[in-house]
């Protein structure tokens, strides 16, 4: 039976609606004879390390295997929507970096190239360059902690210290090119903050002269190793038709077999310059998606390479005095500049009424911003389509039928990062 | 390319309106026909990646709440929104969970935050915020700083003992 002092603190409270929606899912689970024996529900975090951040799940388990699952979100919901009805573009940004807090980099870009589209500016080609290699670092950063944090969940720890070590140089890097560590606002609307040094870009070109090494530790210590194998092999396993109706995008759709890649597909800044290839896996397993993430790093150093080598002199502004902050330098000796950036940080850029839909390809998958403008400096509505909200969704359909001790596993080769499914 | 003639050539008695999405292809569809337009985008016109559902609150006193669908299809990369309209006194859209399953949460997340009413949804909860919660924060009456008191807070019992 179910025990139902799993379910209630108080024996006469109403269950919760969760328990309710648990309870009468359909599954495609076969029940054990005296299953009614062994039934029980589990509830997994939110403050569980395995899952992480504060994602609820709770497990309707027979013996070990798991019947149904539930998951419940909002443990971090800070609603990012609501505020940005309430504050100019120019102010949102910073919030961006709370969002997918692995890669903030990546964030600033989709949400400034959103908010470019919907104002038709067109940002010079340095500033397109240096838009790529963030993105890819970013890319980079968030890829080594995944593996790092889904070989952890499985038992080798050693991997999420030795992908920290590297992150540690990104970190590094990203202090020199931002000013900041971890939650960069490096983004402006129409450029960036300033521009790239030639420090930087030597520690860049180090950088991934060591990462090749430091991937083939990796993978030394993983691809071989016949715990880490057996634990990710074969669970979790996600068709690819019902991850294109789920809506997946990114390395989870990819490990499935559809060969989707925004940076491809829907290209946008250099991209179609730049060659380099679309993972694609076809055993749309738990293991699958690790490799996915693995071969994507190697991609991100080849084209952080072909852009380094791109790199030219040249504006890291667009030339739109409506829409770009005026430099600090102006601004203390010009008085048309002092006015002009008054008005912007008080009342913002004024884009054209209408609306707009606008997403990159994140370390996650499809991150992009719908924006409706109703011609003020504030937006109407801002809505994040985030990769990990989406990605989650498909998590139940991955837990049915799987062992309890394989829920950390696939949450982790889900790779979701609370931040983002939150909001 | 898709065009939403080629859709009414399907559908004969389909009434749309286009409307642009900065250069995507887009239409305000009736609400009686957006299931019909739904099954009829995903088997034969193949727009099988549900990709995200918005809820939007147009402050209007006619059609005040819309919910904004985009829509992908992966063989030929166009994508489409399709938005559906509706009033405040009969906040109802039919579902089309039954149709693109990963319209699950995010229509979930569209009655969190706008409280319209998605039929035939198999499983209308809330999606962040708590079930006794009595709002829908993102529409526009509703203050940015919330309501005092609408989010029960964890009580210590032994507080006031402790103060006194």
């Amino acid at each position: 039976m179910i025990h139902e002092e799993f379910i209630t603190l108080e024996k006469d409270a109403p269950r919760q609606k969760i328990v309710e929606a648990l309870l009468s899912k359909d599954t495609s689970v076969t029940l054990s004879e005296d299953s009614l024996d062994h039934e029980m529900i589990l509830n997994m975090g939110p403050q569980h390390p395995a899952t992480h951040g504060v994602l609820r799940v709770l497990l309707r388990l027979d013996g070990e295997t798991i019947i149904t699952s539930e998951c419940e979100l909002g443990y971090l919901h800070r609603g990012y929507e609501k505020l940005a009805e309430n504050m100019t573009f120019h102010e949102y940004i910073p919030h961006t970096d709370r969002l997918d807090y692995i890669s903030p980099i990546a964030n600033n870009v989709a949400y400034c190239m959103a908010v470019e589209k919907l104002m038709h500016v067109e940002i010079p080609r340095r500033a397109q360059i240096i838009r790529v290699i963030c993105c890819e670092l970013a890319r980079i950063s968030s890829h080594l902690m995944a593996a790092g944090a889904m070989g952890m969940d499985v038992g080798a720890l050693t991997v999420f210290v030795w992908t920290m070590r590297e992150r540690e140089k990104l970190y590094d890097i990203f202090d020199i090119l931002t000013g900041a560590r971890f939650t960069v606002s490096y983004m402006r609307i129409g450029g960036m903050a300033q521009d790239i040094t030639s420090d930087c870009i030597k520690m860049i070109k180090d950088f991934l002269d060591g990462l090749s090494e430091a991937t083939r530790e990796i993978a030394a210590l993983l691809h071989k190793n016949r715990i880490f194998i057996e634990r990710c092999e074969g669970i979790g396993i996600m068709p690819p038709d019902e991850a294109i109706d789920i809506g997946w995008t990114g390395p989870g759709l990819r490990a499935s077999g559809i060969s989707y890649d925004l940076r491809r597909d829907e290209p946008y800044l250099i991209y179609p310059e730049l060659d380099f290839d679309v993972i694609t896996r076809t055993e749309c397993d738990a293991l699958a998606r690790y490799f996915v993430r693995f071969d994507e790093v190697a991609q991100s150093v080849k084209i952080i390479r072909q852009c380094l080598d791109k790199l030219q002199l040249g504006p890291i502004f667009a030339d739109d005095a409506k829409v770009v902050l005026p430099r600090k330098g102006e601004i203390y000796s010009s008085m048309e500049e002092l006015i002009n950036d008054f008005v912007l940080v008080n009342f913002g850029q004024a884009p054209p009424k209408g609306e707009s839909y606008f997403a990159i390809e994140a370390s996650k998958g499809e991150l992009g911003w719908y924006l409706i403008s109703d011609g003020t400096g504030t937006p109407w509505r801002s809505k994040i389509r985030s990769p990990s909200f989406v990605n989650l969704q498909g998590l139940s359909r991955l837990l049915e039928g799987a062992m309890i001790s394989d829920t950390v596993a696939i949450i982790g080769s889900l790779d979701p990062i609370m931040g983002e499914a939150d909001k | 390319m898709f065009t939403f003639e080629d859709l009414k050539a399907k559908l004969p008695d389909l009434s749309y309106e286009p409307f642009d999405i900065n250069g995507t292809t887009g239409a305000i569809i009736p609400r009686e026909q957006i299931l019909d337009v739904a099954r009829t985008m995903k088997e034969q016109f193949g727009f099988t990646n549900f990709v995200d559902a918005l809820g939007n609150d147009r402050n209007e006193r006619k059609m005040r709440f819309e919910v904004i669908y985009n829509i992908r299809n992966l063989s030929t990369k166009e994508r489409v929104f399709l938005k559906v309209r509706c009033d405040e006194r009969d906040p109802h859209i039919p579902s089309v969970v039954s149709i693109w399953s990963g319209a699950n949460w995010h229509e979930r997340e569209a009655f969190d935050m706008y409280g319209v009413i998605f039929d035939g949804h198999p499983d209308l909860r809330r999606m962040y915020m708590p079930d006794e919660f009595q709002y829908h924060p993102l529409r526009k009456d509703f203050p940015l700083m919330g309501v005092e008191g609408s989010i029960p807070l964890p009580v210590d019992k032994d507080f006031k003992v402790r103060m006194n």
